[in-house]
């Protein structure tokens, strides 16, 4: 048998040992199924990343001030030395786009491909969030279409005009995700085809919501009053694009922009655990599978394990170091230990995971990977030993007692109940407030309801609040209300109506 | 399938764009931070960037985002000491110690955003809505810088002004010309050969069409793809730039009442106007004239800090600034800029004096600022200068200084876009 050479011995990196190691990062890769889209790989420099940063890692992106600010506030604190860049950005494209650091060592750019290429790449391309939401073929033409049509609109009504448009939709970023329709993707000249169609008959449908002509049988015999719209939406952006009032076209288009760009990001936010998880796993065992095939020597070992721990470090809450739940450590640790049951399941996890347990891990960690995300995934596959590792416990802060109260801790009565609340708090609602479009007053003020949810009593930050209802104001045209409810009842509420507006 | 990509020779300033919209948006805020930034501002540190702090709340973008209150179950690695049951008494301040870091995860936190703007921004944020007042000259001189600008191709140059498109094209049309002839041949042929029945009388003629016809297939192919003639070269050529140059003429009163204080708020507003000029020409040169009772020329360093004593003649500056001129700037190529400083003081008989050569001054001039440093009120060279304002409105103007405050502000008044 042939001694195999490890492919380099020198930390430096060179285009022709990156191709090395691709390859071979490659055939591993193929060897474990992981299922991809091509790679492109983009060596870049700092100022490059920064840029990447600015720009949620979108290739490519229309202008606005945001991203300005973004780029000098990451640049002011790189430079001072208060924060390092990432090794990497990858970006949900197909092909899959990363980008890499020149700075990085041949060890750290092995670790990044790995990661990155390969371990997030299979992610984007299987999990049933991505392939739901997201168009990984679309994408580049779309932010393409998006960045001319933007850049027209500025030439032709003015940048300040785009500015508070924009301004405005961002504000409501979070709020312009349909979660149960399924968006269809489109190429570039399709979208501007439609688009042309859109404008044309989008007004007057508005025209129509708004005829002045009276409706008979208006409030006669005592009935509940007609709201509109008739259920609840939670997509508030996309409500404005169709029934604001007051906008012109270019401007509905605009909403429809970031709307979309919006809904493309929203898996990510629903699956960083995971995502990150699944993309640590798998450059952990890429890596040791190269080692284990004598590819690469001890030193680079060690320098990747030395990242590695760092990357998948948890402090625990008592250090200054804590910043909550490090989701990498979290993803990390949840696929090892999926796959030390499927290995070497002991009489715990039999009876945790009697479906898993003993089944081959490739095949289970493959389903795990593709039918959940952050919420589910820790919900079904959180075992007991992962929570007595990481000590977990849990702790209840309730507005209306003294004290904080810890409810569960890792023992046999906390399990279960850990795994409820840590799930909890990886739902949406948990994180963000859930804010739907309750009524408009169509026959009278065309005051706008909005309504939210209280999620637990908890409420929203008021400073913020009423910012992002000027905004609104400013999108619909008419007073806004936003109640906040609990129990049915009315707690409190942000008003924004014009007379206020003029006082001001 | 994968594309290994090297992207850090493209252009760096991607988000270039966005900068500026960033800038322009805090246009206001960014003037008010470099106003201050003046007045602490060392004379000396110009050719810096600039740093801007402004207040963090104009700069964020709000969201929906739950506040404090609620109940909220945290799930905290670590456990070491608790068991369920236990209560802790809630941590003050940093919304819930030990809880997930909500409270900020945007730095809001901070009270102020700060960056930095190089030389350039801060420049035209110092300088926003100020222009010179007179048109600027502009010379071809004898020292030219040369700049190359594309003049065609030619068919000789360094390789790394190929122009590949010109060369193939040439190639291409190579090659079209030199086969033109064999393929019609090559068709005709073609077509006898299919006319012809495959019969055994024909066998003969047959191999004679496909033999010449594989001659001619043959010496086609051996037509290059590209030969060295097609190459084609980009062509630069060299174009003198025109250059515009200015000379600032700083003037003033040394004489013992000017003490240290006075002379740095003058030094400010030189700077200024030095920035000012040094923006708006290829090239500033700066004179610097000291008096008091005579006028003599120095440099830098001895115009700001030797002291003299003495009475104080303002027409010896003039005559000494008008014999600088006459010696080794011409109007007709030098934009000349005069700045005069002075805390007032000039000797009763030399009033008429100066107004006469300040009247012969002004005509060589583009503009001529008079600042009076005093906190008292007028001053006899105030009242000199005074009808000069009259007579000269396009290109003298002055101005009073009582203290550090006053010099951005005066500045500004002096070079104030004049609507058309």
């Amino acid at each position: 048998m042939n001694a195999i050479v490890p492919l380099s011995t020198e930390s430096d990196w060179t285009f022709e040992l990156l191709q090395q190691y691709e390859r071979e990062i490659a055939r591993i890769a193929e060897d474990f199924k992981l299922d991809t889209y091509p790679n492109q790989i983009e060596i870049i420099s700092s100022e490059q990343m920064m840029d990447a940063y600015a720009s949620s890692a979108m290739p490519i992106s229309y202008h606005h001030w945001s991203f300005g600010k973004q780029f000098l506030s990451v640049q002011n604190s790189y430079r001072r030395g208060h924060m390092g860049l990432a090794y990497e950005i990858v970006f949900n494209s197909n092909p899959c786009i990363a980008y890499l650091m020149e700075e990085n060592t041949l060890t750290m750019q092995a670790l990044v491909i790995a990661h990155a290429s390969y371990g997030h790449n299979s992610f984007f391309k299987n999990n049933y969030m991505f392939r739901t939401w997201t168009d990984a073929g679309s994408i580049i033409d779309y932010m393409l279409f998006a960045r001319k049509f933007i850049a027209d609109c500025e030439q032709r009504h003015g940048v300040d005009a785009v500015e508070k448009i924009l301004d405005a939709c961002h504000a409501l970023m979070f709020h312009g995700v349909d979660r149960y329709k399924r968006p269809y993707p489109i190429s570039m000249h399709e979208e501007k085809r439609r688009q042309m169609e859109r404008e044309a008959q989008l007004q007057q449908q508005v025209n129509e919501l708004w005829s002045t002509i009276p409706v008979a049988a208006d409030r006669g015999d005592g009935q509940a009053e007609l709201r509109f719209p008739d259920e609840p939406q939670e997509n508030i952006l996309y409500f404005l694009e169709k029934n604001a009032p007051l906008l012109e076209p270019w401007q509905r288009e605009i909403i429809r922009i970031v709307r979309k760009i919006s809904q493309y990001l929203y898996p990510q936010r629903q699956t960083k655990v995971m995502n990150e998880g699944w993309a640590c796993f798998w450059h952990s065992h890429i890596l040791h599978q190269m080692y284990n095939e004598g590819l690469v020597n001890d030193g680079f070992m060690l320098e990747f394990l030395q990242y590695h721990t760092a990357v998948v470090h948890q402090p625990p809450f008592n250090s200054p170091h804590y910043s909550g739940i490090n989701p990498y450590t979290l993803g990390y640790s949840m696929m090892q230990d999926l796959k030390r049951v499927c290995d070497a399941p002991t009489q715990e996890d039999r009876q945790w995971f009697p479906d898993i347990a003993g089944t081959p891990w490739l095949e289970t960690l493959d389903f795990a990977m593709r039918d959940f995300k952050d919420e589910s995934f820790i919900l079904q596959f959180l075992s007991p030993r992962l929570i007595r590792e990481l000590k977990l416990f849990s702790v209840v802060d309730d507005e209306e007692q003294d004290h904080l109260e810890v409810t569960a801790i890792h023992d046999e009565w906390g399990y279960q109940s850990i795994r409820e609340s840590l799930s909890a708090n990886y739902d949406l609602g948990n994180l963000e407030p859930y804010i739907q479009v309750y009524n408009v007053n169509v026959r009278g003020n065309r005051a706008l309801t909005l309504r939210h949810d209280m999620h637990n009593g908890r409420p929203l930050e008021k400073e913020n609040a009423e910012e992002v209802v000027r905004h609104l104001h400013q999108l619909w045209g008419f007073d806004v209300v936003l109640e906040s409810v609990a129990d049915d009842q009315v707690k409190s509420s942000i008003v924004h109506s014009e007379l206020s507006a003029d006082q001001h | 399938m994968t594309f290994l990509i090297d992207r850090r020779s493209n252009p760096k300033k991607k988000s270039a764009v966005n900068r500026q919209r960033f800038l322009r948006r805090y246009r206001a805020q960014i003037k008010e931070s470099v106003a201050e930034n003046l007045r602490g501002r060392t004379i000396t540190a110009d050719g810096q960037g600039e740093k801007i702090s402004i207040p963090a709340r104009d700069t964020r973008q709000p969201v929906f985002r739950h506040g404090q209150g609620g109940k909220i179950t945290h799930v905290v690695p670590g456990n070491e000491e608790f068991t369920r049951g236990d209560k802790i008494a809630r941590p003050k301040g940093a919304g819930g110690g030990g809880g997930p870091g909500q409270a900020s995860d945007q730095g809001e936190g901070l009270d102020e955003f700060v960056f930095q703007i190089n030389q350039q921004e801060f420049l035209d944020a110092l300088f926003d809505d100020m222009e010179l007042p007179n048109l600027t000259k502009r010379q071809l001189s004898g020292l030219e810088e040369f700049k190359r600008v594309k003049g065609g191709f030619a068919s000789d140059g360094a390789p790394s002004n190929l122009s590949v498109v010109r060369s193939m094209r040439s190639a291409t049309m190579r090659r079209i010309a030199l086969g033109a002839g064999k393929r019609t041949e090559l068709r005709e042929l073609e077509q006898q050969l299919q006319a012809l029945e495959d019969s055994p009388e024909n066998r003969e003629q047959r191999h004679d069409i496909e033999s010449r016809m594989q001659v001619l297939r043959d010496r086609l192919g051996r037509i290059p793809f590209i030969d060295e003639v097609d190459i084609r070269y980009h062509r630069h050529v060299k174009e003198p730039i025109p250059h515009s140059k200015a000379v600032m003429f700083c003037l003033m009163d040394v004489s013992g009442s000017m003490d240290q204080k006075t002379k740095d708020l003058a030094k400010r507003f030189y700077i200024l106007l030095y920035l000012f000029l040094s923006r708006n020409y290829d090239k500033t040169e700066v004179v610097f004239i000291r008096h008091h009772t005579s006028a003599k020329e120095v440099d830098e360093d001895e115009f700001f800090h030797s002291r003299e004593t003495g009475g104080t003649v303002v027409s010896s500056a003039l005559d000494l600034m008008k014999s600088v001129i006459e010696a080794r700037y011409s109007p007709k190529e030098w934009n000349i800029y005069g700045a005069q400083a002075s805390d007032g003081d000039n000797w009763p008989d030399d009033a008429s004096r100066s107004t006469h050569a300040i009247t012969e001054l002004l005509p060589l001039c583009q503009y001529y600022a008079y600042v009076e440093i005093t906190q008292a009120g007028d001053k006899p060279l105030w009242l000199t200068y005074s009808p000069l304002r009259e007579q000269w409105p396009e290109t003298f103007s002055m101005q009073h200084i009582t203290g550090p405050g006053d010099i951005y502000p005066v500045f500004h008044e002096l070079f104030r876009k004049q609507s058309a």
